[in-house]
């Protein structure tokens, strides 16, 4: 009993980083969770050297490896998989698949995080401007972000592709326009509550007495009190930005060819799911799992960071196990 | 009630009418020629100065966007250089393609996005609500802890992905379906929905999941509180404590939710229209999205906007309906 009481003391002691890793690190599914996305970064960090140990590059044509009589099956079984192409080459063109995937998770993962950064600087500027500005800021910023949160988002950014000029570098295109779009005006408006608040709370209102500035006040005081808010709201984002690019490239209108990309890679698939099944089962996976991890570490993190939003929801063994404690007592 | 109806449509106006001044803005003033986009590649200098003349891009910005608001409104007179073309009331423009009235294009594809959208809303909301019941029900048990993670698994799997799964399953392995083709449903509706039922699938699979993941913890929410335990005490029987009050507090943020996400449910919609190959909404604006033909694109962005403002002010008189402690005011 004192030996619990000890530890939850102790627990209170270390640092808020510190004891949300804990909590992270204690929960078997965030770990696993965290394992593979490691293995993710990995795979695309070291897309050229795997290349090079393949033997292969993402673009070059092998037109004798596909059926050409057959409107381009890949020879061989499960699509065409060799000691030189390891996960079989692409229908139709007979590129290597496994290079194309791995510098396909480059392209998922720089432009979903690229946009995460945009989407916190710029929803987070947004919400303490509209909080701690004057009314005219206030009623300016409200606007837009209902017009943000209104806007059918995917349809824009598709839109916003037929106007910016050709020469314009895609991924660079891709992290602006999901960035700025995608769930900006919600992560803002919780922003926006959330200062509110902590606005009326008593230490704040010292600072400000002292003679602190809005901007240090903003910096110094309400910043690192909106942090696990904003964590948990961009944690949710980024698996959302990850299957936006992923759909922008399926309808052909993300990174333009041939630079691979998984939503690409999907979108060719359909025409080939009956011939070549393999060739849908990989990007489709990879996809799938990489999002699966990070709403998985989000769900974790959001748990982590709000440990009451936790005991309340919480089911099952630990659920049990808290309410014994509590009879015991 | 008619005071804040008509303060929320105020309020929608508004909203639109700055989406159509942003909307306006980005697609016809920052960059690129339209009257070039409009002549199309084969023009010479003089014939693109007189479909810049034709399409008033002489004037001055406020001017066209007046006479665009106008055209809205009432109506539009094109010169087509012989004579005169009237574009009738809700006037969108004309397509820079083929001439048509945008209008005209946007409500030929509306049966195919409508039908999907309907048949895939009734089907996720069973679908979701059912499941997130159950596993607030089965608290603890096996059930629950399946039904968490497969829903979690579907809110992290992208339309596509479970599009091309259903395909493969029902198209290519087990030969139940044919690959969809859309009927109109006035045509046969019997086909219709057989061809439906795919892309219903597809579509409701990935936004049940979420609905199941809501309904659950809003569900778990009602029944902790102090009315449901005052029914318990009465003797009320357990099934009309769930499916007649707790079920009716819980449903309320699931309303909300669904309106609220109307946005990327047409951002999902026009993923699933592509991969199945309906006739819709999102197919002619990815379309023509790849053509550069602008006055279609802001056409379908403006009717979508609208379509999400309209869905706003719905949910909210809706979930007051099904929360009593809410008022409108």
């Amino acid at each position: 009993m004192t030996q619990e009481i000890q530890q939850e003391i102790q627990e209170n002691d270390i640092s808020g980083a510190r004891q949300v890793l804990r909590r992270l690190r204690a929960r078997k599914s965030a770990l696993a969770a965290a394992i593979v996305l490691g293995l993710l970064v990995l795979f695309a960090l070291a897309a050229p050297l795997l290349a090079a140990w393949e033997g292969q590059d993402p673009t070059t044509y092998h037109d004798g490896l596909v059926n050409s009589a057959a409107g381009g099956v890949p020879l061989g079984s499960f699509g065409g998989v060799s000691a030189e192409h390891w996960l079989g080459v692409e229908p139709g063109t007979g590129r290597d698949v496994f290079v194309r995937l791995c510098y396909g998770a480059r392209v998922s993962l720089v432009v979903a995080l690229g946009a995460t950064v945009v989407q916190v600087v710029v929803g987070v500027a947004l919400g303490i401007t509209a909080a701690l500005g004057n009314r005219l800021a206030d009623s300016v910023i409200g606007h837009l972000t209902d017009v943000l949160v209104a806007l059918p988002f995917l349809a824009f950014a598709v839109a916003l592709t037929a106007v910016v000029p050709a020469d314009f570098p895609r991924p660079v295109l891709l992290v602006l326009v999901i960035g700025l779009l995608n769930g900006v005006g919600g992560l803002a408006r919780l922003v926006r509550a959330q200062t509110l608040s902590l606005k009326k709370l008593d230490y704040v209102s010292a600072a400000r007495l002292a003679g602190g500035s809005s901007w240090r006040i903003a910096r110094r005081e309400l910043l690192p009190a909106l942090a696990a808010p904003v964590i948990t709201y961009a944690a949710v984002l980024l698996p959302s930005n990850i299957v936006m690019e992923a759909g922008m490239s399926f309808l052909g209108v993300g990174v333009k060819p041939p630079t691979p990309s998984w939503g690409q890679m999907l979108s060719t698939a359909t025409t080939w799911f009956r011939a070549d099944p393999m060739y849908v089962v990989l990007p489709a996976l990879l996809l799938f799992v990489t999002t699966l991890v990070f709403t998985v570490l989000g769900d974790a993190l959001r748990t982590a960071l709000d440990p009451r939003e936790a005991s309340r929801l919480r089911v099952g063994r630990a659920g049990r196990a808290g309410r014994r404690k509590e009879s015991a007592i | 009630m008619t005071g804040y109806l008509l303060r929320r449509i105020a309020g929608g106006l508004a909203v639109l009418l700055v989406l159509s001044v942003i909307i306006y803005a980005v697609f016809y003033v920052a960059p690129g020629d339209p009257a070039r986009l409009a002549c199309g590649p084969r023009c010479n200098p003089e014939q693109i100065r007189q479909v810049r003349e034709q399409l008033g891009l002489n004037q001055p910005v406020y001017t066209q966007y007046w006479h665009f608001l106008q055209g809205i409104v009432a109506g539009h007179d094109y010169s087509t250089g012989t004579g005169t073309m009237h574009c009738q009331a809700p006037c969108l423009g004309l397509s820079y393609q083929n001439d048509q009235p945008v209008t005209g294009l946007i409500i030929q594809r509306l049966p195919a996005t409508a039908s999907l959208a309907v048949g895939a809303m009734v089907l996720w909301l069973l679908l979701g609500v059912g499941t997130g019941v159950l596993s607030a029900l089965r608290r603890g048990g096996i059930t629950e802890r399946v039904l968490t993670w497969l829903t979690l698994a579907g809110t992290a799997t992208p339309v596509f992905i479970t599009g091309l799964g259903l395909l493969m399953l029902f198209c290519a392995y087990l030969q139940w379906l044919p690959f969809p083709s859309y009927v109109p449903l006035t045509d046969d509706p019997e086909q219709w929905a057989w061809n439906m039922l795919l892309p219903w699938l597809a579509l409701a699979l990935l936004e049940a999941a979420k609905y199941a993941r809501l309904t659950r913890s809003s569900m778990l929410e009602t029944l902790a509180e102090d009315h449901i335990r005052t029914f318990r005490a009465y003797g009320l029987a357990e099934r009309s404590i769930v499916g007649g009050h707790a079920l009716r507090g819980a449903l309320a943020p699931v309303i909300a939710l669904s309106a609220a996400d109307f946005g990327s449910i047409f951002g999902n919609a026009m993923l699933t229209e592509t991969m199945f190959g309906l006739p819709g909404l999102g197919q002619l604006m990815v379309t023509s999205t790849k053509t550069i033909d602008l006055p279609v694109v802001v056409g379908v962005v403006l009717v979508t906007g609208t379509a999400v403002v309209v869905a706003n002010i719905l949910a909210d008189v809706l979930y007051a309906v099904a929360d009593r402690r809410v008022a409108l005011r």
